[in-house]
This record gives structure tokens, C-alpha cells and sequence, in this order.
């Protein structure tokens, strides 16, 4: 079956789109699914350090697009996960050097011989932002449970919608069950009253995501990280599983369930 | 009272029909329209179809800045003469209208006809930076979220929450109202009037926002027919 593409996003910078992009690629390679994850963030790219790939690269995408490499020569493979693939941004360059029809030939040619690409996309909303979701079949949203991270996802889903793409799914990064609980922080439901659209990850905030994108070793490899298992979990769900919720992190009261209802009875 | 230019809502922002006559009278009626409308033309882009008349940069040049002073922007000129498209790409205007909409002009939501007394139906939820410019009423079946904005001639209804700016009776129309399931805009404006909305208290219910005895005020939205 030709690979599913899949772009990180969120619109606000730093809420975990390239930690994200890293941990569901790992999670997917390591249940034994061909993973290549694609750094569309040209310029600024890092999704090779969290990877722990960065002294590895010698092609990146632009000179696959540019017809300097075949798409093979820039692909760096992972040492930990053999079906784990990385292409690499571009570190001198900008991102009008790729088009958004760039990036869909891309992803057809690597369509065939992959089950997963997973594209890293840049913040903001401009060219790099639609270079990243031209291709995508699936549109993950990354978001942190403030309120000017949730406006931009808004604000990011609307253009998704825009491209006429299925409506975008919602990882919830960074959550602090303890300040949700004091009132100190936005629930799940909160999230998901403004956004309303798919819960697929809840992941909570977790020292070990630092240290582990410090060294190069995603979370998701490790058994013991709490993000890393929210990590795993979406890759479950993204491969049709159903894994239930953690203990009220899906806000799933009463109230969240209803508004939901009424929700998807008004989104025809 | 001037009559009402024919107007309408395109994805550029908003088309104005100019009508045969002196040059010097359709100015002056289209002035007046905005002048009268106040603000409904505030901030919009206008596109004037003038057909085959004979304009020259001048004539446009300083059509533009009297808009401009009334903040609006002159934005493009259609017209079948090519001496007036000439003079209006002379002056940076645009000459023909967007055809295939692109992702940013997409946010701008513009109703296809419309006039002054049509409503606008809009089965959907508002995101953030997505905005609603309509002549008419508005009714919209979804939630209003922080950071979208309406800005109507006539009423607003929203089957949903509001939490976005709202803006009725933009042009100048007091007896506008807001009417959602639950209205806690970021803002709200009526005519010339603003309000915030009060830290909420108990439960949401429906309300509608209307000015009454000059002040801008919420009530509980009773439905029965009295509006």
C-alpha cells in the first residue's frame, strides 16, 4: 500500500511540531512500518538533531529538488531503526526555494516504497507552511494548552480547510495534569471547545523530552518517558487502533462530549 | 437621501457598480453612499465597475484620495475602455478581478450576490484571522472563534458561540442586533457603539445585544417574536 503522508503543524512556533514529527516517525518505524520523516522547515532545520542524524547529512531536499541528488543520496537512515528515514532541510537556503508542487512530486516518488512520510513543518503561515501541507493526506496539529497557541491552531485549521484537505487532527503537547487540575491551566476540553476537531494525542509535558532531543534519542525509544508513550499511542491511532484516553487528559466530561455532539451535527 | 449604488460582495472586496451620468454627480453619489454608510466602508477594498467610461489618472487619482479619507481603499477599476484600464495600472490599481482564489485570499469571505437587504448563510465555524464583510444580515451556523471577525450592514445571528469580534449594522444601522446561543465577543460593536463583553456569570443562555436608550446592552434572548 503507497505511503500515507502525514504534516506537523501548528502555526505558533515552539510547541513541539519537530519533537512531535521526531517521536510518532520512531513510534511508527519501531511497530515495523517504513517511516521516512521529511524536515520542510528550510533554513532552520533541526529535525536532524533531534534525531540525532545532524553529522550524517551531505544532501538535503533542495538538491533532490534541484536535481543535484537522487532522492536515495539524501535520505539518511537511521541507526537505531532500519526502516527509519530522514531528508534533511536545507540549512543555507530559504524557503522559496521549494514550491508546494515540488513537494507533492516529492512525496509520489516516495510514495511507493514507504507505509509513512512524515513532513516537519515550519511555523507561520506562509510559503514554507504550505509547502509542508501541500502533499498531506493527514494534517496533525500540534498546540500547547495556552491561549495564543490554540488562536494560531485555529487559525491553521481554517487554512487546511481552505486547501480542502480532511479536517486536521488535534496533539495536545505539553500538558500539566497537575496545573489542569488546580484551574491554572487549559483542559483538554477547553482546547477542544475553541478547535473542535479530533483528539489524536495528549502528551504530557516531560523533562525527558528536553534531555532526550539534547542527545539525539527521541523519547519514543524510551519505555519508561510518559511523553513517549503518549507519543506511541498516536502512532496506534494513526494505524486505526483505538487506545483509550489517560485518566481524564481527554477532558471527556459530560459537557466535552455534548458539545462535541452538537458539533459534529453542525459540521456537514 | 442618495439612492443605494448597486454593491456587492466579491472575493477582491467590494464591487461597486457606478451608473451612467456626469462624472461629477456618480462621484459625488458614491461619496455620499459612504459618507452614509459610515462604517461599513471602513477599511474595505473597493472595486469600481465603470464600463466604458472615459476616466483618466487624474480623475481616479483624486477618487482615490477622497476615499481615502474616508478609509476606504480604491483597490480596482474594471472597465471595457482600455484608455481607463491604462490609467488605472498607471496608478497601481488592479484591472480585473482574482479568479481562482488562493489560500490567504480565502480567509476573506465574501458573499457572491448580495445587496444591501440579503442575508449571507454561512454553515460553518469562523477560525481565527477568517472575516465575514457582508452588506446584509449574517446568520451562521457554527461558533464565531477568537480572532474571526463579522462585520455586517444589517443583523447578525449565530446558532453557535461568539467569541470573535461582531460588528452589526456597520453602517450606521442602530436597530442591528447580535443574536447568538452564547455571546461573549472579544468585542462588540453596533453602529457606532462598542462594548466588551462582562466577566460572564452563572450559566450561558441565549442572548441577543441590542442598543437600547442609546447604550449597547445584552438580554436574554427570548425568541418569542418581539424583535
Amino acid at each position: 500500500m503507497p505511503a500515507k503522508v502525514v504534516t506537523i503543524t501548528s502555526g505558533k512556533g515552539g510547541v513541539g511540531k519537530t519533537t512531535a514529527t521526531a517521536n510518532i516517525g520512531v513510534a511508527l518505524a519501531a511497530g515495523g512500518a517504513r517511516v521516512v520523516c521529511l524536515d520542510a522547515d528550510i533554513g532552520l532545520r533541526n529535525l536532524d538533531v533531534v534525531m540525532g542524524l545532524e553529522n550524517r547529512i551531505v544532501y538535503d531536499l533542495v538538491d533532490v529538488v534541484e536535481g543535484r541528488c537522487k532522492l536515495r543520496q539524501a535520505m539518511i537512515r537511521d541507526k537505531r531503526l532500519p526502516e527509519l528515514h530522514l531528508i534533511p532541510a536545507a540549512q543555507t537556503r530559504d524557503k522559496t526555494a521549494v514550491s508546494p508542487k515540488d513537494m507533492v512530486r516529492l512525496a509520489d516518488e516516495l510514495r511507493p516504497d514507504f507505509d509513512w512520510i512524515l513532513v516537519d513543518s515550519p511555523a507561520g503561515i506562509e510559503r514554507g507552511f504550505r509547502n509542508a501541507v501541500a502533499p498531506a493526506d493527514i494534517v496533525l496539529i500540534v498546540t500547547n494548552p495556552e491561549v495564543s497557541a490554540v488562536r494560531d491552531a485555529d487559525r491553521i485549521i481554517g487554512l487546511v480547510e481552505a486547501e480542502e484537505k480532511d479536517p486536521p487532527k488535534l496533539v495536545l503537547n505539553r500538558i500539566k495534569p497537575e496545573m489542569v487540575r488546580r484551574g491554572d491551566m487549559l483542559a483538554t476540553a477547553d482546547v477542544l471547545e475553541v478547535l473542535a476537531i479530533e483528539l489524536i494525542g495528549v502528551v504530557p509535558e516531560d523533562d525527558s523530552i528536553l534531555v532526550a532531543s539534547n542527545h539525539g534519542a527521541p523519547a519514543a525509544l524510551d519505555p519508561k518517558s510518559r511523553a513517549g508513550r503518549a507519543f506511541r499511542d498516536i502512532a496506534h491511532r494513526l494505524n486505526g487502533e483505538t487506545v483509550p484516553f489517560e485518566d481524564g487528559e481527554s477532558g471527556d466530561g459530560l459537557f466535552g462530549r455534548l458539545a462535541r455532539l452538537v458539533r459534529s451535527g453542525g459540521q456537514a | 437621501m442618495t439612492g443605494r449604488l448597486p454593491i456587492k460582495g466579491v472575493r477582491d472586496g467590494l464591487l461597486v457598480t457606478l451608473p451612467e451620468g456626469a462624472w461629477e454627480y456618480v462621484r459625488a453619489d458614491l461619496l455620499a453612499t459612504i459618507d452614509e454608510r459610515g462604517d461599513f466602508f471602513r477599511g474595505a477594498h473597493l472595486v469600481l465597475q465603470v464600463d466604458d467610461r472615459p476616466l483618466g489618472a487624474a480623475e481616479l487619482g483624486s477618487l482615490r484620495d477622497s476615499l481615502a479619507e474616508r478609509e476606504a481603499a480604491l483597490w480596482g477599476v474594471l472597465s471595457s475602455l482600455p484608455s481607463t484600464r491604462a490609467a488605472a495600472a498607471d496608478l497601481g490599481l488592479q484591472t480585473s478581478l482574482t479568479p481562482a482564489p488562493t489560500p490567504e485570499e480565502e480567509d476573506e469571505v465574501e458573499s457572491a450576490e448580495s445587496d444591501w437587504d440579503q442575508a449571507v448563510f454561512l454553515h460553518r465555524t469562523l477560525r481565527s484571522g477568517q472575516s465575514v464583510r457582508h452588506p446584509g444580515h449574517v446568520v451562521v451556523l457554527g461558533d464565531v472563534n477568537p480572532g474571526a471577525e463579522i462585520i455586517a450592514g444589517g443583523h447578525v445571528l449565530v446558532w453557535g458561540r461568539v467569541r470573535g469580534v461582531v460588528h452589526a449594522g456597520a453602517g450606521g444601522d442602530t436597530s442591528a442586533t447580535v443574536a447568538a446561543l452564547d455571546l461573549a465577543p472579544t468585542q462588540l460593536r453596533i453602529a457606532g457603539h462598542i462594548a466588551v463583553s462582562p466577566q460572564r456569570r452563572g450559566a450561558v443562555r441565549p442572548e441577543v445585544a441590542l442598543i437600547r436608550d442609546g447604550q449597547l446592552v445584552a438580554e436574554p434572548w427570548e425568541g418569542d417574536g418581539r424583535r
